[in-house]
């Protein structure tokens, strides 16, 4: 039974088609990157696994649930599903141990002080002990990502989804969340990843799948598909650089 | 005739407790209302919506003179009838909630729209997100024009006066109309407004300030 099972997945927004029959398969333990242009309906891919953006048709399981709209089964998916953004989303008004202590408090019921040895566990995790009173303003961007890793990493996760989340730091910052993501790789963490990071999806992620056009256009393990690319777009894609 | 004194100055003063009594209850029962009145206007139920649509703007088109008007003789006419103090503290309860409905939706809705993608992501529920990740931001985002609404409110309280409650400017106008020193009396009436108002429009600037220096972006 795979962590993440996706069947022919359609989705579009009004008459424009951005998944035409998308369908992968994610073993537990399992690390997949996604890559692909812009617009390619790789993001959009990744925000359907967690119920975040709705789908025509097509089925998604993942950790045991089957995404669909209803809100309360979504929340059930929710707490095994974590997703880190692109812009980290960190709670502003709450300092940084609040931030990773709310969720875990209301809604698996955690006491207070277990939760505050979690969001100590997890923050350790990440390397960020020293911030747990900090408010994320007053930290820097790589810092507030893996804060927002940690958050997610509180839940318990048992499936954690990326969505380009090195690709609003600046570069000197993104080896610090991808230090803490390739951990979490080698942790035995289910993951996919939306990524520009080109080098990391080849070495880190066990299977990289590129997307064009709203399909799956190659997929396999990552050192080959970087080495032999099969089809003229991939090969054009990752001769263009990471971006 | 009597001349302007101590008993009248006294008088006055007095009824300017009655002013921020009116606007505090007023105040009260309008954020009560207009709370609940933001989140149906941002519901995803049509019929909560538009109930909460249609009530601000019928609220916000009348002059509220007309609904204190309706509520006290309007009412009397069935055979209702509610005392002045009852019937100025609904009416302007109904324009406060109007108007503090609307100011909070723009509060709330200028919450980042991510900040509620990562509340549902964290599975929490809707009313979780609004209670521990939405309100708070918005109640800071708020307060600057709330207060700025409560200086008017305390100005608007005069209306009242024409139902015949004896709040601050009746109190002046009977005065006067005993004293017949208007300057004097009027005068003191400003000066007693202006104490209660200008520290609030104070606290509203300082709010605004304290407020962007925090939230930079």
């Amino acid at each position: 039974m795979p962590a993440v099972l996706i069947e022919d997945v359609h989705k579009s927004y009004g008459s424009l088609e951005v998944l035409k029959g998308v369908s992968l398969s994610v073993e537990t333990g399992q690390v997949v990157a996604l890559i692909g242009r812009s617009g390619s309906g790789k993001s959009t891919m990744l925000r359907c696994v967690n119920g975040l953006e709705a789908f025509q048709s097509g089925r998604i399981e993942v950790a045991g649930h089957v995404v669909d709209q209803d809100q309360r089964r979504l929340r059930e998916l929710r707490k095994d599903v974590g997703i880190v953004f692109q812009s980290y989303n960190l709670f502003p008004h709450l300092t940084v141990g609040q931030n990773i202590m709310l969720s875990p408090r209301i809604t698996q019921n955690v006491p207070n002080d277990a939760a505050r040895r979690l969001a100590e566990e997890v923050l350790a995790q990440v390397g960020l002990s020293d911030k747990f009173d900090s408010y994320p303003d007053n930290l820097s961007g790589g810092q507030q990502q893996r804060v927002a890793i940690a958050r997610s990493l509180a839940m318990r996760p048992k499936v954690m989804l990326f969505d380009e989340v090195t690709s609003a730091l600046d570069p000197e910052l993104t080896g610090e969340v991808l230090l803490v993501m390739e951990k979490l790789a080698k942790d035995g963490m289910t993951m996919i990843l939306v990524t520009h990071e080109m080098s990391f999806a080849r070495n880190v992620a066990d299977t990289t799948v590129f997307m064009h056009q709203g399909r799956i256009w190659e997929s396999g393990a990552s050192q080959q598909l970087f080495a032999e690319p099969k089809t003229v777009e991939l090969a054009n894609f990752v001769k263009g650089g990471s971006r | 005739m009597t001349t302007f004194g101590w008993p009248e100055a006294y008088f006055i003063v007095r009824a300017a407790g009655w002013t921020l009594l009116l606007t505090a209850i007023a105040f009260l029962i309008g954020s009560v209302l207009g709370g609940v009145l933001a989140i149906m206007r941002l519901s995803q139920v049509k019929l909560l919506r538009g109930f909460a649509t249609g009530y601000i703007l019928v609220i916000q088109s009348i002059p509220v003179l007309m609904v204190l008007f309706m509520s006290y003789y309007g009412l009397a006419l069935f055979g209702i009838e509610l005392p002045p103090f009852f019937a100025a503290s609904a009416s302007l309860a109904l324009y406060v909630s109007a108007y503090l409905a609307e100011i909070w939706r723009g509060s709330i809705e200028s919450v980042p729209f991510q900040q509620w993608e990562a509340s549902a992501s964290l599975a929490h529920s809707p009313a979780q997100t609004y209670r521990h990740v939405i309100l708070p931001q918005a109640v800071r985002i708020s307060l600057p024009p709330t207060v700025g609404f409560l200086v008017q409110l305390v100005k608007n309280t005069s209306i009242v006066s024409v139902v015949g409650f004896v709040e601050l400017s009746r109190a002046g106008q009977l005065v006067n109309n005993a004293t017949f020193q208007p300057f004097q009396i009027f005068t003191l009436v400003a000066a007693i407004y202006f104490a209660i108002c200008f520290p609030l429009s104070r606290l509203s600037r300082h709010l605004e300030k304290v407020m962007n220096a925090s939230r930079p972006h």
